[in-house]
C-alpha cells in the first residue's frame, strides 16, 4: 500500500481543471439547504488510500470482543500504525528531501542507540527484581549490612554505567553536530527564494524574482520545482508561527520582529502537507499549507500562470459575480490581481481556484467548500478572520460562479 | 515538697520529668488551638502540609479531569465536542494547573510535612511564613479557577508566549489571570523553598552532620536552592508581562524595541530548572522507598548526592533547548545540545544506583515499590526520548508536536507521578495512622501503568507523523485516527486507576489497618515517632549516629534533654556536623499570616484592574505584617533556672 | 520507637536562647531572601543588556538618565554603610542605648533615600510607556524602590519596638539582620547605577 498521491497534472491557467484530481471533494453544486449540508462538507477526509486500520479503530470501542481477538486487533493495529510511519504527508518519517533526509537518518541512529541503552535498563531491572528471591543465605531483617566485596563490584559497576553513558551521549551529541553542519551546508545553494509571512491564521506565500514585476503572491500553497533548493524566507505579521514541512525538513519559527530562514528541497514530486507549529490562537489547528513539489518545466508553466492576473469572468454570472465581489464587503481584504481590489488583510484570490485547498488547509478546494466557506466562515473556523459577508443566496451563487473561474 | 509536685516546675524535658508528664506538657505548648480560629491560624507544618497535599491533588484531579475531556475531543477526527475557544481554555488550564498548582506544590506539600521530621526537629523554620504560603497559594489557585468557571480562563498555553499573550492579541483578562496566578504560586514556591533551607541547613537533629542527611530531604535542600534561582526569572518575566498589558510598558513589543524571544529567554530559564524542581523531590521519594523494600541501605549515597547537585547545577544550562526553532545562532545550539545531553549523566547513575540497591537487596514488592519499579520502566524512556529532544535536527522535527507531549509526560507523570503515588502509598500510615489498601494498591498501579502507557505511548508516533501539540481538531485521513483513539482509551483507564486510588483512600481513612510508628520497618527519623505525629513531632530530640539511624540503633535511638516543654522551642545546630548550638523559640499559632495573604490576595487581584491596586493594597498588607512580626506585649516567661 | 526508657544522650539546657549571625535561623532566612532578590535584579539587568543588544543606539531617542540625583544617590548609600555597620555593631553588643541612636539615624538616612529616589524618577528623562528602554529604566529603579520601601518599613516598626517594652535578647538579633539587609540595598545600587547611569553614556 502506498500512500503517495496522485502526481499534479501539469496546471495552466487556460485549462481550467484542478492540478490535484485527488482534491476534487464534493460536488460543485451549491447545496440549497446550507445548514443542513455543512456538516457533510466540512472537510472530507484527505486524499489517502483508506487505510486498513479504520475497521480497527471501530473495534477498539467495542467491549464484547475475546481476549485473543483483541490481541489480534492489537498486532493489525501496530502494523497499520507502522505503514502509516513509514507513509505520510505530513510524516517527518517519510523525507523526501535532503534535509528531512539527513534528520531521519539521525533519528534512527538514535532510536536504534537508545532502544537499546533501554533494553539493557529492563534487563537489569528485571534481574534485580528477580535475583533476589534466591539469596536465602542472607539474614532477614533491615538489620542487614551490606557486603563490602559486592559493594565494590557495584562500585565498579557505576563507573563504568557512568563512563558508558557519558560516551554515548558523547558520541550522539557528535552524530547530531554533524548533521547539523551538513544541514546548514545543505542552505548554500539555493535557486529560489519564497518569503512566508505568517498571518492568523493563514499563510501568506510571495514568489520573488530579480525583475520586480515577475514577482507574485499566493496564499497557503507552495509549489516547488523537484530537485531545487529553495530559500524561504520566514516573517510573522502578528504572532509567533512555525513553519513546518514535516516531509521537507523541520520547523522554523515565523516572529514579529524577527526575520527567520530556512532551506527546503524536495526530491520527489508529490503534495506534502504543512502545518504551523507554534501555538498562535483559536485557529492554531487549521493553518496548514500544500506544498507541490512538480518537474522543473510543470513549476515554470504555474508559476506564468500565477504571474497573470485574474482571468476576465466569461458568462453573464460570473460578470455579475464579480461585480458583487468588488461591491460588497470582500474587497475590504483581498486582492485580485486585474481588478480594483487590491487589500492585502487576507489571501490575495487572482487564482484561488488553481489551489489545492481553502481556508489554510481546512478544506480541500471545491466550489461546494467555497460556498460553504463564503457562506458561514465562522461556522468553518470559528475565530478566523473572515466574517460572514451576508450576501444574498443569487448574490453567493454570482460570487461563486466568478471566484471557481479565477484558475 | 514531693516528686510530683517538684516536676510541676520543671520546665524542660529530661530525666526528671516522667515520660507521660513531658508528653502532656509538650502537648499543651504546641497543640493547635481547636476550633475554626485555631485551624485558620494554625502554624504546624503537619496541618500546613496536609492542607498543601489534599489541596495540590484536588487541582490534580481538576486538571485531569481537564485532560479526559481534551482526550474526548481528539478521539476522532473533526470532533466538535469543545469549541476551539474552550479548548484552548482547557490545554492552557491543564498544563497551568498541572505545573504550577500540582506537580510543585504537592513537593513542597511533601517537604513541608516531612523535612522537619525526616530532620528530627519540633517545627520547620519560619512556621507562620510557611501558613502564610499556603494561604497565598490556594488564593492563586482558586482565583484562577474561578476566572476559567467564568469563562476568563487563560487561553495562551502554560508558556503564555508573546506576543499572543500581549495585549494586542490578548484582549481582555484573561492572561492577567494567568500572570497573575504565577506571582501568586510563586510567592508561595520561594518562602516554602526559604524554609526548607534553614530547616534542613540548622535544625538537624544532633549528629546529622551532611553526609547523614537521607536522600529526600538532600533532593528538598537541591530543588529548593534551584526554586530560589529559577522562580524569580517568571517572577520578572510574568510582572513585565503584566505591565505590557495593563501600563503600556513595551518589553515584548518589537515595534518599539522590545523583544518576543525576550519572553522565552526568562520563562525557559525559570521553565526548565522548573522540570527538575519537580523531578529532583520526586527522586527524593524513589531514595526512600528502594532501602524499605529492598531492606539494605541505598547503594551510592555519596553518588546519589553528588548527582542531585550536579542536576541541580545543569539544570540551569539548558534553557535554550525549548527555543532550538526560533532561529538562534547554531553554534550557540549545539552548547545546549551538549548541556542537555550532559544531564543524561547524573540521571543516570542514580538510575544505576537505584537498580544496584534492588539488585543486592530482598525486595519485598509492596504497592510503593510497585510505583518506583514503574517509575523506572516510564521514566528512563522519557530521559531517552528527552535525549532525542536535545539534538538540534532531531528537535527541529519533533518539537512542538506530540512526541513532546509523550516526552514529557513520560518524564513527568513517570518521573514524578508514579514515585508521588508510591510516596503516598508509603507516608500514608505516618500521616493518617493508617494503612492503605495493598490489594487496592495493586489494582492503582497496574491500572495506572498500563493506561499510562496506553495514553501515552502512541503520541510518540502521532509526533512523528506530524501532529502538532495544541491542536482542538485534525483532519481525517493523516493517519492519526486510531492513535488517537488509543490515547484516549489510555486515558480512561489512567482515570479508572485514580479513581481506585480515590476510593482506596476513602475507604482505609476509615477503616484501614492501624499503623503502628514503624509498619514498613524503615530506617529514617520521621518513623521515630508516632504515626501520625504528635504536635511535637519528638518527645526528645533524637540524636543520629548514621544513615540509617533506625536499623543502626535497634535498641532505640539516644535523644538529648534540655529543651523547654512550656515554650515553643526549637534545637539549632551546625550546618555541616549539625552540632548543638542555640536553643530557639518558635513562633505561636497567628491569624496574621492569614490577613497578611488575603491583603496581598486583595493587592494582585486588584492590579488585574487598575495599577492603583498596588499602591492602596500595599496598605493593609503592611498593616498585616507589622501585626505579624509584632512581638507578644508580655515578654515570654523568663528562661527556667536550671533545676 | 522509644518502648522503655529513653536513653539521654546529652543535656542541653546549657545553650544560649538567641544567637547573631549565622547561628541564628533568622540570619539565614534573610540570606535566602537575599539569594532570591539578587536574582531578581540580575534578570533585570540581563533583560537591559538584551534588550540593549536587539537596539542600534542607547538609549533610543532618549537622553540618559540626569547624573545628579542619581549619584547623589550613590554617595548617600555609600556613607550610609558607616553607621549601618556601626549599629550592627552595637546590637552585637546588646547596647540599648546606642541602638537607639543607630537605628534612628537609619531611619532618616533611609527616608532620606526615598526623597531623593521620587527626584530620580523625574529625572530619567523618558517615561515607562515610552519605549523598550524606558520601560526597562522604570523598572529597574522601581525595583530598587520597593527595597528601599521595605527595608526603610522594617527599620521605622524596630526603631518604635526599641523605644517600647519590647526589648529583649531576639530584637537586637532583628536589629543585626536588618543591617544586613541594608547592606544588601547598598550592594544591588551599586552596579544598577551604573547600568543606568554610566552605561547609556558608554555605548
Amino acid at each position: 500500500m502506498t500512500a503517495r498521491l496522485p502526481i499534479p497534472s501539469p496546471c495552466s491557467a487556460g485549462r481550467g481543471r484542478d492540478p490535484c484530481g485527488a482534491w476534487e471533494g464534493e460536488g460543485s453544486v451549491i447545496p440549497r439547504n446550507l445548514a443542513l449540508t455543512l456538516p457533510r462538507l466540512r472537510r472530507g477526509p484527505l486524499p489517502l488510500p483508506p487505510g486498513a486500520g479504520e475497521g480497527v479503530a471501530r473495534s477498539a470501542s467495542s467491549r464484547q470482543w475475546p481476549w485473543h481477538r483483541a490481541a489480534l486487533v492489537l498486532c493489525l493495529f501496530a502494523l497499520t500504525a507502522c505503514e502509516r510511519v513509514q507513509h505520510g504527508i505530513q510524516s517527518a518519517l517519510d523525507p523526501v528531501g535532503q534535509q528531512a533526509g539527513r534528520i531521519a537518518g539521525l533519528w534512527w541512529l538514535f532510536l536504534a542507540v537508545l532502544a537499546a541503552v533501554y533494553a539493557v535498563v529492563l534487563v537489569l531491572l528485571l534481574v534485580a527484581a528477580i535475583r533476589p528471591r534466591r539469596r536465602r543465605r542472607l539474614p532477614p531483617g533491615p538489620a542487614f549490612r551490606p557486603e563490602e566485596p559486592i559493594e565494590r563490584r557495584l562500585t565498579r559497576g557505576l563507573t563504568a554505567w557512568a563512563v558508558g553513558t557519558a560516551a554515548i551521549v558523547l558520541t550522539l551529541t557528535g552524530f547530531s553536530y554533524a548533521v547539523d553542519r551538513d544541514i546548514l551546508a545543505l542552505g548554500h545553494r539555493a535557486e529560489l527564494t519564497i518569503e512566508v509571512t505568517a498571518k492568523q491564521w493563514w499563510w501568506q506565500v510571495r514568489y520573488d524574482d530579480p525583475v520586480p514585476n515577475r514577482s507574485f503572491e499566493t496564499a497557503n500553497e507552495i509549489r516547488l520545482p523537484v530537485g531545487v533548493p529553495v530559500r524561504v524566507v520566514l516573517k510573522a505579521q502578528d504572532v509567533i508561527h512555525s513553519f513546518w514541512v514535516p516531509n521537507l525538513h523541520g520547523k522554523t519559527d515565523l516572529i514579529p520582529g524577527r526575520v527567520n530562514e530556512t532551506v527546503i528541497v524536495a526530491d520527489r514530486e508529490g503534495r506534502y502537507r504543512g502545518q504551523c507549529a507554534e501555538f498562535c490562537g483559536f485557529q492554531h489547528a487549521n493553518m496548514a499549507l500544500d506544498v507541490v513539489a512538480m518537474p522543473r518545466d510543470q513549476f515554470e508553466a504555474w508559476r506564468e500562470s500565477q504571474l497573470a492576473p485574474a482571468v476576465a469572468p466569461s458568462d453573464e454570472r460570473s460578470r455579475e459575480g464579480q461585480r458583487v465581489f468588488l461591491t460588497s464587503a470582500c474587497v475590504m481584504c483581498h486582492t485580485v490581481r486585474g481588478t480594483t481590489a487590491a487589500s492585502r488583510v487576507g489571501p490575495d484570490l487572482t487564482h484561488v481556484a488553481a489551489r489545492p485547498s481553502i481556508a489554510a488547509g481546512t478544506l480541500p478546494y471545491s466550489k461546494g467548500n467555497l460556498a460553504g466557506w463564503i457562506a458561514d466562515p465562522q461556522r468553518i473556523k470559528p475565530g478566523s478572520q473572515m466574517p460572514v459577508v451576508g450576501l444574498s443566496a443569487d448574490q453567493l451563487q454570482s460570487v461563486l460562479a466568478y471566484l471557481d473561474g479565477l484558475k | 515538697m514531693s516528686a510530683r509536685d517538684a516536676s510541676r516546675f520543671i520546665r524542660r524535658d529530661g530525666p526528671s520529668l516522667g515520660e507521660a508528664e513531658t508528653h502532656a506538657r509538650l502537648e499543651r505548648t504546641w497543640a493547635t488551638p481547636p476550633g475554626l480560629w485555631g485551624w485558620l491560624s494554625s502554624v504546624d507544618h503537619k496541618q500546613v502540609g496536609r492542607r498543601y497535599i489534599v489541596t495540590a491533588f484536588v487541582f490534580f484531579l481538576l486538571a485531569g479531569l481537564l485532560a479526559l475531556a481534551m482526550r474526548m475531543q481528539l478521539a476522532g477526527p473533526n470532533q466538535t465536542l469543545l469549541t476551539p475557544d474552550r479548548y484552548n481554555q482547557i490545554f492552557t488550564m491543564h498544563g497551568t494547573t498541572m505545573m504550577f498548582l500540582f506537580a510543585v506544590p504537592v513537593m513542597e506539600a511533601f517537604a513541608i510535612y516531612l523535612v522537619p521530621l525526616m530532620v528530627g526537629t519540633r517545627a520547620i523554620a519560619f512556621p507562620r511564613l510557611n501558613a502564610f504560603s499556603y494561604w497565598v497559594y490556594l488564593a492563586g489557585g482558586v482565583m484562577l479557577w474561578v476566572a476559567f468557571i467564568l469563562n476568563v480562563g487563560p487561553d495562551v498555553g502554560w508558556f503564555s508566549y508573546v506576543p499572543l499573550s500581549g495585549p494586542q492579541f490578548s484582549p481582555g483578562k484573561r492572561a492577567d489571570f494567568w500572570a497573575q496566578m504565577v506571582t501568586f504560586t510563586e510567592v508561595a514556591a520561594l518562602a516554602v523553598a526559604v524554609e526548607i533551607i534553614v530547616t534542613v541547613l540548622k535544625q538537624r537533629a544532633p549528629g546529622m552532620s551532611l553526609n547523614r542527611i537521607p536522600l529526600f530531604v538532600w533532593g528538598q535542600l537541591v530543588t529548593s536552592f534551584m526554586v530560589v534561582f529559577a522562580m524569580p526569572a517568571v517572577m520578572v518575566s510574568s510582572s513585565m508581562l503584566i505591565m505590557d498589558r495593563l501600563i503600556g510598558t513595551h518589553f515584548f513589543n518589537p515595534a518599539e524595541g522590545g523583544d518576543a524571544l525576550l519572553w522565552q529567554h526568562l520563562f525557559w530559564f525559570f521553565g526548565h530548572p522548573e522540570v527538575y524542581i519537580i523531578f529532583l523531590p520526586a527522586t527524593g521519594f524513589v531514595s526512600s522507598i528502594l532501602p524499605t523494600f529492598a531492606r539494605r541501605p541505598i547503594f551510592g549515597y555519596t553518588a546519589l548526592v553528588l548527582a542531585l547537585v550536579a542536576t541541580g547545577f545543569l539544570g540551569f544550562g539548558l534553557w535554550v533547548h525549548h527555543m532550538f526553532a526560533t532561529g538562534l545562532p547554531h553554534l550557540g545550539n549545539s552548547f545546549y545540545t551538549a548541556a542537555s545531553m550532559a544531564i543524561a549523566i547524573p540521571s543516570g547513575i542514580q538510575i544505576f544506583c537505584w537498580l544496584a540497591t534492588l539488585w543486592d537487596g530482598r525486595p519485598r514488592f509492596a504497592t510503593p515499590l510497585l510505583f518506583v519499579i514503574g517509575f523506572i520502566v516510564i521514566f528512563v524512556l522519557g530521559g531517552l526520548s528527552g535525549i532525542m529532544l536535545a539534538s538540534v535536527p532531531i528537535d527541529s522535527q519533533v518539537h512542538d508536536t506530540y512526541f513532546v507531549v509523550a516526552h514529557f509526560h513520560y518524564v513527568l507523570i513517570g518521573g514524578a507521578v508514579f514515585p508521588l503515588f508510591g510516596a503516598i502509598y508509603y507516608w500514608f500510615p505516618k500521616f493518617t495512622g493508617r494503612m492503605l489498601s495493598e490489594r487496592a494498591g495493586a489494582w492503582n498501579f497496574g491500572l495506572f501503568f498500563v493506561g499510562f502507557n496506553i495514553a501515552f505511548f502512541p503520541m510518540h508516533i502521532l509526533g512523528l507523523i506530524g501532529m502538532p501539540r495544541r491542536v482542538y481538531s485534525y483532519p481525517a485521513g493523516l493517519g492519526w485516527d486510531d492513535l488517537n483513539l488509543l490515547s484516549t482509551a489510555g486515558a480512561v483507564i489512567l482515570a479508572a486507576g485514580v479513581l481506585v486510588f480515590l476510593g482506596n483512600v476513602w475507604h482505609s481513612l476509615k477503616h484501614g489497618l492501624v499503623a503502628d510508628d514503624n509498619p514498613w520497618g524503615a530506617a529514617t527519623l520521621e518513623w521515630a515517632t508516632a504515626s501520625p505525629p504528635p504536635s511535637f513531632n519528638f518527645v526528645h530530640i533524637p540524636v543520629v549516629t548514621g544513615s540509617n539511624p533506625l536499623w543502626e540503633e535497634a535498641d532505640g535511638l539516644p535523644v538529648v534533654s534540655g529543651l523547654r516543654v512550656d515554650q515553643r522551642e526549637l534545637l539549632l545546630t551546625s550546618v555541616v556536623d549539625a552540632a548543638p548550638e542555640v536553643r530557639e523559640p518558635s513562633p505561636e499559632p497567628s491569624i496574621w499570616p492569614l490577613l497578611s495573604a488575603l491583603a496581598v490576595t486583595i493587592l494582585f487581584i486588584g492590579s488585574i484592574f487598575t495599577p492603583w491596586a498596588v499602591v492602596w493594597g500595599s496598605i493593609p498588607l503592611a498593616v498585616g505584617l507589622i501585626g505579624w512580626f509584632w512581638p507578644k506585649s508580655a515578654p515570654d516567661t523568663p528562661e527556667p533556672v536550671i533545676e | 520507637m522509644n518502648n522503655g526508657a529513653p536513653r539521654f544522650a546529652a543535656d542541653l539546657a546549657h545553650l544560649p536562647t538567641s544567637a547573631h549571625g549565622p547561628r541564628a535561623t533568622t540570619w539565614w532566612g534573610t540570606l535566602g531572601f537575599i539569594l532570591i532578590e539578587a536574582t531578581g535584579f540580575a534578570l533585570a539587568a540581563a533583560a537591559y543588556f538584551y534588550l540593549m543588544g536587539q537596539t542600534e543606539t542607547w538609549p533610543p531617542g532618549q537622553s540618559p538618565p540626569d547624573w545628579l540625583w542619581g549619584t547623589l544617590q550613590l554617595v548617600l548609600m555609600l556613607a550610609s554603610l558607616w553607621p549601618n555597620w556601626w549599629t550592627d555593631r552595637v546590637a552585637h553588643a546588646d547596647d540599648l542605648r546606642k541602638v537607639r541612636i543607630g537605628l534612628v539615624v537609619m531611619s532618616a538616612v533611609g527616608l532620606l533615600t526615598l526623597v531623593v529616589r521620587a527626584f530620580e524618577f523625574g529625572a530619567l528623562n523618558c517615561r515607562w510607556d515610552d519605549n523598550a528602554y524606558g520601560s526597562m529604566v522604570w523598572v529597574l529603579l522601581g525595583l530598587h524602590a520597593v527595597h528601599l520601601i521595605t527595608d526603610v518599613g522594617d527599620t521605622l516598626v524596630l526603631t518604635v519596638l526599641m523605644f517600647t517594652k519590647h526589648v529583649e535578647p531576639r530584637r537586637f538579633t532583628d536589629v543585626t539582620d536588618n543591617c544586613v539587609y541594608w547592606n544588601f540595598v547598598v550592594a544591588a545600587w551599586v552596579p544598577l547605577w551604573a547600568l543606568l547611569y554610566v552605561v547609556p553614556r558608554l555605548v
